[in-house]
């Protein structure tokens, strides 16, 4: 393989502690290291900004949900069609890009880790296939839990073990990364009609509690020992007064202590904070819940999230929170689809417009701004849109600008309508924090890696990590004359390399890598009891036999990469 | 106002995708320049001089730019494509998506156009001699925002799908209409001077639609309401008024519930 040097670029990387500073960064076999000889191929990144590749923690961009929103979105495809065009093949779509372009451009942004949020186990095929067909990035995704059927029977009895051995068993079949949480106990109430919007909220025949099942499933997590921690979306989403909700939820995490062999310091990730930062009792007396929530995870460690901000944009909202996308069809009155995925969990999806001209949208662009800045440990909080919930993934440069620019965001606050609502309902008027470039490396590479239990391998260009390096235009010694420079330099990196190969020069894609998919490879315990139920559900519930449940083989997974734990102690 | 003409000389031999032509993209440019703008024929790239002579210069802007289409078009789309302002006159008949997503100006079809035309139109105006195709005034596949602003005359006949998903403007039609007719509007109004067949309205949440010859078969969820004294385009008549449709959700204006109004000549 080729070696490089990457030259007299301004470093910022947390792993080390570079804030800045000229340094070369040397790229031999696919990893960082010390030097190369004299033969390595030059990049010149004087004035220019070097990370490493940015690491996406929660972003729905395979399988049959986000597939769904494709078909069923065709004006969603109507003016974004980007032609072939040198390495890339054509691509469509701007809420759901096709496969080709998702991996082209988070390539295009210096993005070379992803992690597709919410993988139904029943179509688990289905999402590697489409992971397999997203170029250059490295990917994983996580197999939701909070709403299975296994799940549910073996928590109501506290039989952790048998949790755990489910988990290892579905992780290993599914080829999944880690334990996802959706409105727990609530997507199979809405099987019946009904939805869990507290965390005592008893889920219907199973007679459980949220609590319990998020508790249940945050101890068998660290009783294997997996790299990541139990990720959750919380009951209640999206309501006026939800953060109490997930007040609750994070409460659970107390006392829960973290195991595991990856450097991961969390046991519970709260995912799109945004949405679960409401307060208010209706529309009209909406606000920001933003302090209170990010006042409990500053003071608890053991807690991890991600920001899930309003970029402002027509998209399309979908998600494993069923009786959500039903009350969202029931407000903005836009077409509706729904999936059951038998025993395991449901599906919604909705369009939704985030109109600047609507108080609600601007104080959730707002809040979702006040949580990062808001949090005092960068380590600890991420940058996402919940793509393509809040907005697509392609606006990340865009809410990189409004994160380091107070500029930026008094633009976009004297352009709302309503710009006195979000003044009065949020406190982002009052935050002149603009965050550093080391935070945002922080933000989006040291810590999303370290919270996925990757930390060794990603997010960083300490020598012997994978060489995951992206080059922006963008000179950090320079003042910041217009903010809209920061959007355009984050938009196109310079170059880009991947596990060692440069996938993009100049913005353009130039090389389809060797994407791999990331996967946890368990290695539990015999339990014969767990064995036999899975094979009495297979003969008794499931519509197909366990032979077509895998997802095996080159077909499924042409490059995987597993993630190997014992759980056997 | 400076006058473009383009005559086809090269008819394609696949249908020929010509977003380019419109007082908007001729703006400013003159015959040489215009024949350079880009068109897809199937899927290939190509240029406007390839299939089309072109004579006279554009105006500065779309405002001050006539374009006169003549020859075969049968199989070219999306004439007046995004139009802001400015005149077009297509002599023929032409394919789909004539004026659609229009924002001003006027066109005017001496022939036929096919189906799409005036997709999700904005403003502006658009005179159909001939007849048109299915989906008149309608929204694009998928989306939910239909014609929101303009005026439509057609003179001839309508197909099916006329007004679906309408938001605002009226289309005039002064022949008869197929099936369908502003399916799931919300605002706007359909004037059908001839005969109506049937689905007239069907999940309309606001909306006009006036017939003023027959209605085949009435949607089951409109119910009478009167009879109202109207006038429409200078005529004056006695209509029968229904309202709906019932199976749908409605807003409500001051406390009062506002329904779709179906007016038939008796």
């Amino acid at each position: 393989m080729s070696e490089y040097i990457i030259k007299n670029g301004h470093v910022f990387d947390p792993v080390q502690g570079i804030k800045g500073d000229k340094k070369d960064i040397a790229i031999k076999d696919g990893k960082i290291v010390d030097k190369v000889g004299s033969g390595a191929k030059v990049i010149d990144a004087k004035d220019k900004t070097v990370m490493a590749g940015a690491v996406e923690i929660h972003a729905h961009i395979a399988g049959p949900k986000v597939n769904l929103g494709r078909i069923y979105r065709p004006e969603d495809k109507l003016f974004s069609c980007t032609p072939t065009k040198g390495m890339e093949r054509m691509g469509s779509g701007a809420s759901i890009p096709t496969t080709f372009k998702t991996g082209y451009e988070y390539a295009k942004m210096g993005y070379t880790t992803a992690m597709e949020a919410a993988m139904p186990p029943l179509f688990s095929r289905h999402v590697h296939e489409e992971i397999r067909d997203t170029p250059i990035i490295d990917e994983g995704a996580f197999p939701v839990f909070g709403n299975n059927w296994f799940v549910l029977e073996y928590l109501k009895n506290q039989e952790i073990e048998n949790t755990a051995a489910y988990i290892a068993w579905l992780l290993r079949v599914t080829k999944g990364y880690a334990v996802k949480v959706v409105n727990p106990g609530g997507t199979e109430a809405w099987g019946w009609g009904l939805n869990c919007l507290t965390v005592n909220d008893p889920v219907p025949y199973f007679d459980i509690t949220p609590a319990e099942i998020v508790r249940g499933l945050m101890e068998a997590n660290e009783y294997l020992g997996l790299p990541h921690s139990m990720h959750i979306h919380p009951n209640n989403l999206g309501n006026p007064g939800c953060y109490e909700t997930t007040l609750d939820t994070m409460k659970l995490a107390e006392g829960i202590k973290t195991k595991n062999k990856f450097g991961r310091e969390q046991v519970l990730h709260l995912t799109h904070t945004q949405f679960h930062s409401y307060g208010g009792t209706n529309w009209g007396d909406f606000e920001s819940k933003a302090k209170e929530i990010t006042d409990y995870v500053n003071k608890n460690k053991n807690i991890t999230i991600d920001t899930g901000n309003v970029t402002l944009d027509e998209t399309t909202t979908m998600t494993a929170d069923g009786p959500f996308e039903h009350h969202l069809t029931g407000l903005n009155h836009l077409k509706w689809a729904n999936c059951d995925v038998e025993l395991e969990t449901a599906a919604g999806v909705v369009p939704y417009i985030y109109s600047p001209s609507i108080s609600v949208c601007a104080i959730q662009w707002a809040i979702g701004l006040e949580i990062p800045l808001m949090m005092k440990d960068p380590m600890r909080c991420y940058i996402t849109t919940d793509h393509p919930n809040a907005g697509p993934f392609t606006r990340y440069p865009r809410v990189i600008k409004w994160l380091m620019s107070r500029k930026a965001r008094e633009t976009q606050i004297n352009a709302f309508k309503h710009k006195d609502k979000v003044l009065s309902q949020t406190s982002l008027g009052s935050l002149d924090k603009e965050i550093s470039l080391y935070e945002l490396a922080q933000m989006t590479r040291a810590g999303p890696a370290k919270s996925l239990g990757l930390a060794s391998m990603v997010g960083g260009l300490k020598p012997g990590m994978d060489a995951d390096v992206a080059v922006y235009n963008f000179d950090p010694e320079k003042p910041v004359a217009d903010p809209e420079e920061i959007e355009k330099a984050f938009s196109r990196c310079a170059a880009v390399f991947k596990s060692g190969v440069q996938v993009v020069s100049n913005g353009e894609i130039v090389s389809n890598g060797h994407k791999r998919t990331l996967w946890v490879n368990v290695k539990a315990k015999e339990n014969a009891q767990v064995a036999r139920d899975i094979n009495e559900k297979f003969i008794k519930y499931y519509s197909m036999t366990q032979n077509n449940y895998e997802a095996l083989g080159h077909h499924f997974v042409p490059n995987p990469y597993a993630i190997e734990v014992d759980a056997t102690n | 106002m400076e006058t473009v003409t383009i005559t086809m000389k090269n008819a394609p031999a696949l249908y020929l995708e010509a977003d380019t032509i419109s007082p908007d993209a001729f703006a400013g440019k003159n015959a040489a320049k215009i024949a350079e703008l880009p068109v897809f024929e199937g899927n290939n790239p190509s240029t406007l001089g390839k299939y089309f002579e072109i004579s006279g210069s554009a105006g500065a802007t779309a405002a001050d730019t006539k374009i006169v289409v003549k020859g075969d078009v049968k199989k070219v789309k999306y004439l007046g494509f995004k139009m802001t302002d400015g005149e077009m006159v297509i002599e023929g008949s032409a394919d789909q998506y004539v004026g659609a997503w229009m924002k001003g100006g006027r066109i005017l079809a001496k022939g036929d156009v096919a189906a799409f035309a005036a997709t999700a139109m904005k403003g502006g105006e658009l005179i159909i001699e001939g007849n048109a195709g299915n989906y008149l005034g309608a929204a694009y596949r998928g989306d939910w925002r239909g014609m929101s602003g303009g005026k439509i005359l057609v003179k001839g006949n309508a197909g099916s799908d006329t007004g679906m998903y309408m938001l605002g403007g009226e289309i005039v039609i002064n022949g008869d209409s197929e099936v369908h007719v502003m399916t799931h509007a919300e605002g706007g109004k359909v004037v059908i001077k001839g005969n109506a067949k049937s689905k007239l309205g069907g999940q309309m949440v606001d909306g006009t639609i006036i017939v003023f010859g027959s209605i085949d078969v009435m949607m089951p969820g409109y119910k009478p309401n009167g009879e109202v004294e109207l006038e429409v385009d200078g005529t004056k008549a006695k209509f029968a008024h229904f309202i709906g449709d019932m199976g749908e959700r409605h807003k409500k204006k001051k406390g009062v519930v506002v329904y779709g109004n179906l007016y038939k000549k008796i």
